[in-house]
């Protein structure tokens, strides 16, 4: 067990590595770190301003290969120097000790920023994860209980219509309904500030919730419907075992074992926060965070972001196949 | 014990009914093995599963006749009776032993599930299900017990089932194709098994099969099955020996012998029949 998760985090590494290298060059494709100077120090900034913000940075250092031409074949087998005077490999022994660095825009620490976002993130994901999942399973197994009837029928037809609706206009509803006509929730903001806080986060988790019911209910109703129809369901019934408890026990764990794979990689990721209801709230989470760092451009924030969004994505898998292992009893890790 | 009178099943309605049991007739005594013979798709196992309302409804239908089970009638019982009668009465062993078992609990728990459902006084869940396992020939019951079925030979799999089926003490088993998965030899070793437990507990036996090569030692009675109904019904000894109906005939025929120069198996002729 332990060598299998030694094992898998030996393999994360060239992936991490892989993801950063994509993101060096999608971003730098998109636009040279002189422009990004330009938009962050504004259009009066002298072309000394600009090299001085771009030296301090390390962004005058290649990207992530220097010129071929500069090179003679010799430094090019040795990996000479300026190889390792790349931004890209400059950065990247940075962030493999978990030094963030700062923001290019406000200077403050990255550690700082993250921090402070990662609170309000997980207030909202949280909550709306683990609700959504629990009104999800227990909406499933009602309509598996009562399959075939009308008000399953009714209820395929309402996850179909919650489906089909963006999570826009639940948002532009949520903020109209809630706090324009029941004048109780605030339809934007967030202030951190005890029992209250609860105000501010009702309202995007009830949301987060019902825009992704349908979905849910659907998929996990056909997860425990197929369970339904396996022997094992049939010898059950056969031993006198009542159709709710076949549901509950022996459905439902044979199902939750599947359910597993697609839950637990995402748990990790919830401390990014969702980028839409972030922004859409004013809600100072980690989502907020990238969504502006993107726009600014603020290169710092979206490389630091990319590395601990990788790294917490793969450390999702790996709880997924321990979590698979301890759940299943067929599986045995090596 | 068990009287199926008239009995007609079907699945679906309208224009996509199917009939799978047509006015079938069948009676089997306290302490009696019948056998169940017919090709597949014939209604053996709809029959078997029907015993006690198991098939899924809908799609299916109980359209005419009553199955009595010691006079009461199965097809007008409720859902508590039902229960208590699955399990209690009349127990199930199925044909597919490595997907009947549940794999994510332990043999201990599916076995007890059984024993607390219908044995209420019983005291201790541990020794029944040990004592349960070990008249069905498992070796080292107590450091078994707590194996997942995976851990399990497809011989020793079917042996727990039967095992699971005992554990409330039945007065009917049905064992629908009980070896039709499993390999010759322990085929053989668990026909001998089951004859050996109903020898021992005195429950009746309904034993349905494909096959007419195993019912030889164990059946008392055998009753053929044709698109839902019975063809043939008597004495195993007598339906071996001198087959009536003309479907009997042929599947008597298809039976390979040992010894027998190698020639080509008839084909039944359907539209004969």
């Amino acid at each position: 067990m332990f060598a299998y998760i030694i094992r898998r985090v030996l393999f994360s590494v060239p992936i991490v590595f892989g993801v950063m290298l994509l993101t060096f060059f999608l971003f730098f494709v998109i636009q040279s770190p002189d422009a990004m100077a330009r938009r962050v120090l504004g259009p009066k900034a002298t072309p000394q301003t600009v090299n001085t913000w771009l030296h301090n940075r390390g962004y005058d250092k290649p990207i992530i290969v220097p010129r071929a031409a500069k090179q003679s074949f010799a430094d090019y087998l040795l990996i000479s120097r300026s190889w390792k005077d790349s931004l890209f490999i400059h950065q990247m022994t940075r962030l493999a000790t978990f030094d963030l660095g700062s923001s290019d825009v406000t200077g403050r620490p990255l550690i700082d920023i993250f921090k402070s976002g990662a609170l309000p993130s997980l207030l909202i994901t949280l909550p709306a994860f683990l609700l959504g999942l629990m009104v999800s399973i227990g909406f499933a197994l009602y309509f598996v209980f009562i399959r075939n009837s009308a008000l399953d029928l009714l209820g395929t037809f309402l996850c179909i219509a919650l489906m089909s609706v963006p999570l826009m206009v639940y948002i532009i509803f949520g903020q109209w309904f809630a706090a324009l006509v029941l004048k109780y929730f605030p339809a934007f903001g967030f202030h951190m500030q005890g029992m209250s806080t609860l105000k501010f986060l009702l309202l995007p988790v009830a949301l987060i919730v019902v825009s992704g019911l349908g979905a849910d209910v659907r998929l996990f109703r056909a997860l425990f419907l197929e369970e339904m129809g396996q022997d094992y369901i049939r010898t059950a019934r056969a031993k006198g075992v009542s159709s709710a408890r076949v549901l509950l026990q022996h459905v439902l764990k044979n199902g939750l074992i599947n359910l597993i794979t697609m839950m637990v990689a995402s748990l990790p990721f919830l401390i990014m926060g969702s980028l839409v209801i972030e922004n859409f709230f004013g809600i100072p989470g980690l989502g907020n965070v990238l969504f502006s760092a993107i726009q600014a451009p603020d290169f710092a924030v979206v490389q630091a972001s990319v590395f601990l969004g990788s790294i917490l994505y793969l450390f999702g898998l790996i709880l997924t196949d321990l979590c698979y292992a301890w759940a299943d009893p067929r599986i045995r890790l090596h | 014990m068990i009287e199926i009178k008239n009995l007609s099943i079907d699945f679906g309605r309208g224009a996509d009914r199917v009939q799978a049991v047509r006015a079938m007739n069948l009676s089997i005594a306290k302490g009696e093995t019948v056998a169940i013979v017919g090709e597949s798709g014939s209604g053996k196992s709809v029959t078997g599963l029907s015993l006690t309302r198991l098939l899924p409804e809908p799609p299916a239908v109980y359209s005419t006749g009553e199955i009595l089970v010691d006079g009461n009638d199965v097809l007008k019982m409720g859902t508590t009776d039902l229960r208590k009668l699955r399990g209690g009465k009349i127990a199930y062993v199925f044909q597919e032993p490595s997907t009947s078992l549940n794999p994510v609990f332990t043999i201990h728990t599916q076995i007890s599930e059984a024993i607390r459902l219908h044995r209420t006084d019983v005291s201790s869940i541990d020794a029944e299900v040990e004592s349960c396992l070990d008249m069905v020939g498992i070796v080292n019951p107590r450091g078994r017990m707590h194996d997942y079925p995976h851990q399990l030979s497809g011989g020793m799999q079917q042996r727990v089932m039967i095992a699971m089926a005992l554990a409330c003490r039945p007065q009917l088993l049905v064992a629908d194709e009980p070896t039709t998965a499993l390999d010759v030899t322990i085929q053989a070793q668990i026909l001998e098994q089951l004859r050996m437990l109903k020898a021992q507990t005195g429950m009746a036996m309904m034993l349905i099969t494909h096959n007419f090569g195993i019912i030889g030692g164990i059946a008392d009675r055998v009753a053929v099955m044709f698109r839902g109904s019975v063809v043939e019904e008597g004495r195993t000894e007598d339906v071996l020996r001198n087959p009536q109906h003309a479907y009997t005939q042929a599947l008597i025929s298809c039976i390979p012998q040992l010894g027998q120069r190698r020639r080509r198996l008839t084909a039944i002729d359907h539209a004969l029949l």
